[in-house]
């Protein structure tokens, strides 16, 4: 009923209800997965993450207008968190992004992340190839407004760019390890509230101190202002020279390689673990074994041991 | 994982009274439903097409300008000419009892809730008769 040959056509609803399919892991997600997947890493993947209210929408709805202006079909996909009490999520990124509605060659997912904690949600990564082979040129993914360490998005987008305030923290922020870290562009934005130097400052400083920007992309930090148009045109020119300057040095297909062996490797872990867990689960009486570790007889260390030794002698023989 | 209910909730029109449909989309939420809101001053073709990219299973307009009579068939006309008749339309907002008949008689709109309605009402209505699969 979902056929890729309409998505790869551009069919929008079909783009949609795929995307739905692979958000509520129902069956067939695989096999339509694996159809698409000739038809992805052609988009340029971007991604905006930084504090709530840092201006990730109104930036991202910039970025939108001039992607459009070059021509080139947008996809967005815009993360907001899912509640940890009721499963619900209140998808509010679109607001900023309406008046692209009508324009046929945008097309904005909401997500909730779903109890995904590293600022993205699970699906977001398969999401990127429905929108890669729906023909966006450029996919825009917008995260959850994040703290420290919601980093996900460094493992999906081409460029990161990490969104602050003129007076988000001291000079020890930036030297913090963590969302610092990520950025292949910082954006000092709502420049329009003044005091942009300091931040501008501490950044390059903690940028002089990394031995890792000495070769290759060192990332610029600018300045933007959504509410005057300031830099906006920049950020731009500065995320497209980001992807030429990191593919002529070859450093961008050794991380999409890297990825793309963390991705096979993510989902047999994935899989091992289920298959493992359901086998450990018909070979022992859970119960009976809770009740044991409960009463102390046992004790979880050895009987994780023993399970596994148990099973690795099964597949490589003893002599391994 | 089980399949939520996703809602769109959306004011369109030229009324600027978005406080009712703000709360709707929190109690939704506290409901574990995935709600979708874009915002005030929408017209129906963006409401349309924001339905159809969200793959929403339900569409609630609140609508307080007197302005149900135009919008409600609007909106139901463009969801079946995108074919996206599937999609239920729900609505709340100051609309008057014969008016509520004709529009559900009609078929512009599976349900409405007028002011006094509780958030359970609505809540229990939706979890009732739209169906996830």
């Amino acid at each position: 009923m979902l056929e890729v040959s309409k998505l790869i056509q551009g069919d929008k609803r079909t783009a949609a209800k795929i995307i739905t399919l692979i958000e509520n892991d129902e069956p067939g997600k695989h096999e339509l997965l694996s159809q698409i997947y000739p038809y992805t890493g052609r988009a340029h993947v971007i991604g905006v993450t930084g504090a709530p209210g840092a201006g990730k929408s109104s930036l991202t709805d910039e970025l939108i207008k001039q992607a459009r202006k070059n021509n080139l079909k947008v996809g967005v996909i815009a993360v907001d968190p899912t509640s940890p009490i009721s499963g619900g999520a209140l998808l509010g990124d679109r607001i900023r992004m309406q008046e692209h509605a009508l324009d046929k060659n945008v097309f904005i997912r909401s997500m909730g992340t779903r109890g995904c904690l590293g600022g993205l949600a699970r699906a977001t990564k398969d999401v990127i190839k429905v929108l890669d082979a729906y023909g966006c040129q450029v996919v825009l993914i917008e995260t959850v407004g994040v703290g420290q360490s919601e980093l996900d998005i460094m493992h999906y987008a081409d460029t990161t760019l990490v969104v602050l305030t003129p007076e988000a923290g001291d000079h020890i922020q930036t030297i913090k390890a963590g969302i610092m870290e990520i950025a292949d562009i910082f954006v000092v934005n709502k420049a329009d509230l003044g005091n942009t130097k300091k931040m501008i400052t501490d950044i390059e400083q903690m940028l002089d101190m990394s031995p890792r920007f000495k070769n290759g992309w060192r990332p610029p930090v600018l300045i933007t202002s959504t509410l005057t148009q300031e830099g906006i045109a920049e950020l731009w020119s500065t995320i497209g020279h980001h992807l030429a300057s990191t593919s002529a040095s070859g450093e961008h297909q050794e991380v999409v390689r890297k990825r793309l062996a963390m991705e096979v490797m993510e989902m047999v872990e994935e899989n091992l673990r289920n298959a493992l867990w359901n086998y450990f689960t018909v070979k022992n009486n859970l119960t009976e074994l809770i009740d044991q570790l409960a009463d102390r007889h046992t004790d979880p260390y050895s009987e994780a041991q023993k399970f596994v030794r148990e099973i690795s002698d099964k597949i490589f023989g003893k002599e391994h | 994982m089980a399949r939520k209910i996703r809602v769109l909730v959306a004011k369109p029109g030229l009324d600027g009274h978005d406080r009712g449909a703000r709360v709707i989309a929190r109690a939704l939420r506290d409901a574990g439903m995935e709600v979708v809101y874009t915002g005030l001053h929408q017209t129906p073709e963006q409401i349309v097409e924001a339905a159809i990219q969200e793959d929403v299973d339900v569409v609630g307009l609140s609508i307080l300008s007197g302005a149900h009579m135009t919008l409600f068939p609007r909106v139901c006309e463009l969801l079946k000419e995108n074919d996206a008749g599937d999609i239920v339309v729900i609505g709340g907002g100051t609309i008057p009892e014969a008016d509520v008949k004709t529009l559900k008689e009609g078929g512009w709109a599976a349900q409405l809730f007028t002011p006094g309605t509780t958030i359970e009402t609505i809540v229990d209505w939706i979890n009732a008769n739209v169906k996830v699969n």
